[in-house]
């Protein structure tokens, strides 16, 4: 038996002449939280789709929790759960009813299918609307029920595409937490998400996709070494180009921004002194934490900003 | 893939569109609306100016309404694929470990029983406003029989419509689209003497008025013609080729 709850070997998909996949591969340690990192349209939700057995890949391997996707889909779907970009929700029964209903899917005996939907509804905080129909559920309260019903046969491989898309600040945390404490309890989980921050927070284990491809993986903190720390912008009041041929980094003109992508403490000391002695006036210092767009920046030399525009119009 | 299991599986979903019918009110009552007007329009503003021979109008008029009703309430599987379809539930039950076209089958049972429910009603509002129906007990069985197959045939062909279709929009005006013309070139709410030559072609031989016709010899004793046998018939092979056809679409449709 392997120690790999997911095997992903040479993936590749195309719809029609689009090439989404363009051969991924990576590997998920039993109990471990992976993360895939990327923008819009990089291949994210089509790698959970057929991890899922939704869609076939065209080439290529996978084995989640050692069945092979292609050839015993029914093994594979028999232990996972899959929580889609929008909550898969029945709206017009109760979340005590949709519990129940998914776990009768999973072919559990009805006593322990209400039994398990009761815990479940007591760990997502969802007694008291468990007789209420779905369609009166905030959208956070969706998330949770959407989360809940892929969890109800305790399967050993969780898929989260997206799963805090969406959300409100305190329903975000409230989705961390939860999936947490489903991870230190033996849970796989492979979650996508557009959100650096989220990836740091929650994952053992980062790879970052852009057009179908793996272009970085490793830990939170082996990542951030590649892109380095803190972005650090400086907004000068005089002379924008002979601040940047001072100190260095990229100008932004309109913002009158001087914008590094490795900016720790130390680089800020030294481009204030260096700024000093050229005589530019500052106005303000900031220092902010690696977005998605600085990883892209770093790795690619494109943002994924750019990269979903122009996503957007190939499919024009 | 084991039948004890699908059998399971068609089990849940039918009663979780079951509940449907209990939960989401404003369908039944929007499937009801459309013919309780046209059945009012007709028997009070067009009605007296329709020849129908030895019969009053109601009693001409009621088995029109019937399977018009029937092919509404039918046709609202078409939405609930879609809808289904589009909120992600088709998604999440093919990551199950279920035979997913249960899904379908427990649509088209809710048909089954919501049309049941609503043929009552509209027989019901019928009695109020004149019908007088002279069928026996074994008549009334026959009727309840082709009504039964005759949803089930329209349900079918709805699931289809549905699978490809795939939007809310697109799904109204299909409905309307085939729903339409084939009420109206039927002997439903004229009979097909006076229509056009064409029209009158298509109209005498299409399912509908076989139906129509075998309903109203069986509820009110109009001739019936080789109707009886042929409105079967067209049911049957309709949900001989339509079943197949939707359980096809369904597997191999893959989400864009």
């Amino acid at each position: 038996m392997s120690q790999n709850a997911i095997i992903v070997k040479d993936l590749k998909k195309s719809f029609k002449k689009l090439k989404v996949l363009k051969g991924i591969n990576f590997s998920v340690k039993k109990g471990n939280i992976l993360a895939i990192l990327g923008p819009n349209g990089a291949g994210k939700t089509t790698t959970v789709r057929i991890l899922s057995t939704l869609i076939k890949p065209d080439s290529g391997l996978a084995l989640v929790n050692n069945h092979d996707i292609v050839k015993e889909p029914n093994l594979v779907r028999a232990s996972i759960g899959l929580t889609g970009q929008y909550a898969a929700v029945d709206e017009y029964l109760n979340g005590e009813e949709n519990l129940e209903m998914m776990g009768r899917l999973y072919h559990l005996p009805k006593k322990d299918a209400k039994h398990r939907a009761r815990e479940l509804l007591k760990q997502f905080d969802l007694v008291d609307a468990s007789k209420r129909a779905v369609k009166t559920y905030s959208g956070g309260m969706r998330r949770r029920l959407d989360l809940a019903m892929s969890l109800i046969a305790s399967p050993p491989v969780v898929f989260l595409d997206e799963p805090t898309t969406g959300l409100d600040p305190p329903s975000r945390l409230m989705m961390w937490t939860t999936i947490k404490k489903l991870a230190a309890k033996g849970t796989t989980i492979l979650l996508t998400t557009q959100y650096m921050e989220e990836a740091d927070n929650l994952a053992n284990k980062i790879i970052v996709i852009d057009e179908g491809k793996v272009i970085a993986e490793g830990t939170s903190d082996e990542l951030k070494k590649k892109i380095g720390s803190e972005r650090l912008e400086i907004t000068v009041t005089g002379d924008l180009q002979r601040a940047a041929k001072v100190i260095g980094g990229r100008v932004d003109e309109q913002r009158q921004t001087i914008i590094i992508a490795q900016g720790g403490v130390e680089k800020l000391k030294e481009a204030l002194a260096k700024l000093e002695t050229a005589n530019v006036k500052v106005e303000s210092i900031s220092l902010h934490k690696p977005t998605l767009d600085d990883v892209f920046l770093t790795l690619t030399g494109h943002t994924a900003t750019q990269d979903a525009e122009r996503e957007a119009r190939r499919k024009k | 893939m084991n039948i004890t299991l699908a059998l399971h599986d068609c089990g849940i979903l039918t009663k979780r569109s079951l509940k449907h019918i209990i939960k989401n009110m404003d369908q039944l009552m929007g499937i009801l609306i459309m013919p309780t007007v046209f059945l009012l329009l007709f028997r009070y503003v067009f009605g007296g100016a329709i020849d129908t021979g030895g019969t009053t109008y109601i009693n001409f008029l009621i088995a029109g309404i019937l399977v018009q009703t029937l092919a509404f309430g039918a046709s609202t599987a078409t939405f609930n694929i879609v809808l289904d379809l589009q909120r992600g539930f088709v998604d999440r039950l093919r990551s199950l470990p279920i035979w997913s076209p249960s899904l379908l089958v427990g649509h088209v049972v809710a048909d089954l029983v919501r049309n049941t429910l609503s043929g009552i009603i509209m027989i019901l509002v019928g009695l109020l406003i004149g019908f007088r129906p002279t069928a026996s007990i074994h008549e009334w069985f026959l009727v309840l029989g082709l009504a039964l197959l005759f949803t089930l045939a329209i349900s079918w062909l709805s699931v289809i419509l549905g699978l490809l279709v795939r939007t809310l929009e697109a799904a109204q005006w299909a409905n309307f689209l085939i729903v339409f013309p084939l009420t109206f070139a039927s002997s439903a709410f004229v009979p097909t003497d006076n229509m056009h030559p064409v029209i009158r072609v298509f109209a005498e031989n299409q399912p509908f008025t076989h139906v129509i016709t075998a309903m109203r010899a069986w509820l009110v004793g109009t001739p019936i013609g080789n109707s009886g046998w042929l409105a079967f018939v067209w049911c049957a092979g309709i949900i001989i080729v339509s079943i197949p056809v939707a359980t096809w679409l369904f597997k191999r449709y893959t989400p864009k």
